[in-house]
C-alpha cells in the first residue's frame, strides 16, 4: 500500500516556549554536560551572556513540546506501532540564553516511501522574540512495513 | 588542537547508568515507555529497555563541542539512528576532521557500544580559528 503523501507541506500552529534556567540545568546534567556555561550563571554573565546558556541539543526540549503532538496529525497517518527515529539534523544560528522566549514552527516537509518503508520528514524552525531564526531542524521518522 | 584536518578528535567515552533513561525521560519530555518500562520494552519486542536516540546524540554533539572549544563554534549536526543502545555499557564517540575550508572544519563521527554503530553518518560542522 503506497503512503499517503498528501500531508507533504502541511504545517501546524507554532508553540511557545520560555527556556529556564533549572530546565537548562537538569537538561545538561542528564546529557553529561559540564560546561560551567550551562549551569553557572557568573561564569555565562563572564563570558557576555545575560544568564545560562542552553547546550546545542537542548533545542529538543522546545521543539519536541510542539512537534510531537503533531507526529499524530491523521492526515499525517503515521503508524506509530511500526515508527522509528531514523535521522536527525540541527543548523545552529547562536546559542539561546535562558529567559529567552522561543517559538517553533512545525511542517511537513516530505513523505515518501522506499524498500518498502515510509519516510515522514519534518522541518522545524525555531525563532527568538525578534523573529530571528534561532535552531532549524530536520526529523526524519520511518515507518516499516507501510 | 582537538580540530586539525586529517586528524582524529579527542574521543568521549560515557556509561549511562541504569536510571539514566529515567533523568533523560524527565529533561527531555519524551516519556516513551520503550526507554523506562521494561515490562512494556519487552513486550514490544526489544531485548529490553533501549536508551533515547537524542540522548545518545547529545553524547555525539557533547564530543563535537569539547573538542570545537565551546558551544558558541558549533553550527550544524547530523545523525543516523542505527541498532539500539542500552544502561550500563560504555559508548564511545569518535570522529575525524575530514576538511576546514573558509573557517569552517567538517567532523564525521560514530558513537559504538560493544562494536555497534548506534550513531552513524554523523556529520558536524564547527567553527575554527
Amino acid at each position: 500500500m503506497p503512503v499517503n503523501t498528501s500531508a507533504i507541506g502541511k504545517t501546524f500552529a507554532p508553540g511557545t516556549y520560555v527556556v529556564g534556567r533549572e530546565k537548562v540545568r537538569e537538561y545538561a546534567e542528564a546529557v553529561g554536560e559540564t560546561n560551567p556555561l550551562y549551569l553557572d550563571p557568573a561564569a555565562a554573565r563572564a563570558a557576555g551572556y545575560a544568564d545560562v546558556i542552553a547546550p546545542p541539543m537542548f533545542a529538543v526540549v522546545f521543539i519536541s513540546r510542539t512537534m510531537t503532538p503533531t507526529l499524530f496529525d491523521p492526515e499525517v497517518g503515521m503508524n506509530f506501532a511500526l515508527m522509528v527515529h531514523g535521522g536527525q539534523s540541527f543548523t545552529w544560528e547562536r546559542p539561546i540564553v535562558a529567559g529567552e522566549e522561543i517559538t517553533t514552527h512545525v511542517s511537513v516537509k516530505d513523505i515518501h516511501e522506499k524498500d518498502g518503508k515510509g519516510f515522514y520528514i519534518y522541518e522545524t524552525v525555531s525563532k527568538d522574540e525578534q523573529g530571528e531564526t534561532v535552531v532549524t531542524a530536520e526529523w526524519t521518522f520511518l515507518v516499516r512495513g507501510v | 588542537m582537538a580540530i586539525e584536518a586529517g586528524q582524529p578528535i579527542d574521543e568521549l567515552k560515557v556509561t549511562p547508568d541504569r536510571f539514566l533513561p529515567i533523568r533523560y525521560a524527565g529533561a527531555s519530555g519524551d516519556f516513551n515507555p520503550i526507554h523506562t518500562d521494561k515490562e512494556y520494552a519487552t513486550m514490544v519486542g526489544l531485548p529490553s529497555t533501549i536508551l533515547h536516540g537524542l540522548w545518545s546524540m547529545a553524547q555525539v554533539a557533547r564530543a563535537l563541542t569539547d573538542n570545537a572549544g565551546g558551544p558558541e563554534q558549533v553550527q550544524g549536526l547530523s545523525v543516523q539512528f542505527r541498532g539500539m543502545g542500552f544502561p550500563e555499557k560504555e559508548i564511545t564517540v569518535s570522529g575525524t576532521t575530514t576538511s576546514v575550508e573558509d573557517g569552517v572544519a567538517t567532523v564525521e563521527l560514530v558513537a559504538e557500544q560493544d562494536g555497534n554503530a548506534i550513531i552513524r553518518n554523523a556529520v558536524g560542522t564547527v567553527s575554527v580559528g
